[in-house]
């Protein structure tokens, strides 16, 4: 082997380790990569019971409801399975029926999730309002995809 | 070609090659921003869910998309560096690193000041802006390694491990959104889906394309002008670089 030789093979060494590296670390901690759980996950029973924890999922529609001064209600759901959540306090911009918002919070003894923090997880869908139609499914929804259900895959 | 190629390499012909090129490149890269920006800014439809606020991407998603490539540049320039001992790969490695830690940097705040109207946080630690501050650490990681050795060629060499290294937080960034939940939204551009179905209505492509393309194009001459500076200064004592000052 010519010394370029081996420093070519010492280049392909290193990335070739470092890649497995981060393929093996990646694989095992997947579920530290989340940045939430899905309802599912939550009513899976897999999760310790009342934890806090960060809740991603869409706002069903119609089912906000709002309660006196910054009260809400909403159930927010994932592709299969649904959770009333509860929340006091400032919405962001983006909180709509039918898009996604991820909640900091703890699931109270009435399996009411209780949220003290709730962000808009916006979608990748960029159009102008009166094509807006075309991106939603046909009952309205848009899709339930971006929400990976955390306990299922690392079982 | 391959003597053309040769000749390239050696850094009196790249100087002067730089020198008619550069010009060009931040010229057109102009153009396309002024009516890319245009079009952005103006002529585009406000989003159905954002409003205005969807302008922002007419910048952060070329900055975003430049803090990859760069990164992705500098680790290929770096194995060449690494296995053929060029020059003008060392010099590359060594002046991109600035470039893509600002264009890292400009994604970051770009994305925060966004993030707080719409998300409602500036700053969560998800999947996609935890690798893209990696991302920027790397990046600053470089441009230490670098200034920490005396001998130029040795640091640049040191650089070229790291760049390679780090290469991997390069498909991180990119796939976080499709690997793992992230607060984040997923490619609109890039995506299989995408690609088949665009994400995007025309109307707000188009100018968020010419964006791109004056970003990378201004990358361009940006490297050149600092790889020409490199250039001479690491050859300051040789004839060629006297001249070139002197004229």
């Amino acid at each position: 082997m010519t010394k370029r030789q081996k420093r070519m093979f010492a280049v392909a060494a290193l990335v070739a380790g470092v890649s497995l590296a981060a393929v093996l670390g990646f694989t095992a901690f997947r579920k530290n990569m989340m940045y939430f759980y899905t309802p599912s996950d939550l009513l899976s029973g897999s999760l310790p019971a009342g934890a806090a924890l960060q809740l991603g999922g869409l706002v069903e529609r119609g089912s906000v409801k709002r309660g006196e001064g910054l009260l809400i209600e909403f159930v927010m759901a994932d592709c299969s399975n649904q959770v009333p959540v509860r929340y006091e306090g400032v919405l962001p911009d983006l909180f709509r029926e039918g898009q996604g918002v991820v909640a900091t919070g703890h699931m109270d003894a009435n399996h009411v999730f209780v949220a003290s923090r709730i962000l808009a997880k916006h979608d990748e869908n960029y159009v102008p309002p009166n094509v807006a139609k075309s991106i939603t499914t046909a009952d309205g929804k848009h899709t339930c995809a971006p929400f990976k259900s955390v306990t299922a895959a690392s079982s | 070609m391959w003597t053309w190629f040769h000749q390239l390499a050696s850094p009196p012909t790249f100087y002067r090659f730089a020198e008619v090129l550069a010009p060009w490149l931040f010229g057109t890269s102009v153009m396309l921003l002024a009516v890319g920006l245009y079009g952005g800014l103006y002529v585009a439809p406000p989003d159905y869910q954002q409003g205005d606020a969807f302008r922002i991407i007419y910048v952060h998603v070329p900055a975003a998309a430049l803090s990859l490539s760069v990164y992705t540049i500098m680790a290929v320039a770096g194995a060449i560096a690494l296995i053929w001992r060029m020059k003008l790969a060392e010099v590359a490695v060594v002046a991109a690193a600035p470039v893509g830690a600002s264009f890292t940097a400009l994604a970051l705040v770009t994305g925060m000041l966004w993030g707080k109207p719409m998300w409602g946080a500036y700053w969560v630690w998800d999947a996609r802006l935890t690798s893209e501050l990696v991302l920027l650490f790397l990046y600053v990681g470089v441009i230490g390694l670098n200034q920490s050795y005396a001998d130029p060629r040795a640091g640049a060499r040191a650089c070229a491990w790291l760049a390679l290294v780090g290469v991997v937080n390069v498909p991180i960034v990119h796939y976080s959104v499709t690997w793992w939940n992230s607060l984040h939204q997923g490619s609109t551009i890039l995506s299989a889906e995408g690609m088949r179905n665009p994400k995007i209505s025309g109307d707000m492509l188009w100018p968020l394309l010419l964006c791109l393309a004056g970003f990378y194009l201004f990358f361009g001459g940006v490297l050149l002008r600092r790889m020409q500076n490199e250039v001479l200064w690491r050859e300051r004592n040789a004839r060629w670089a006297q001249q070139a000052v002197a004229a």
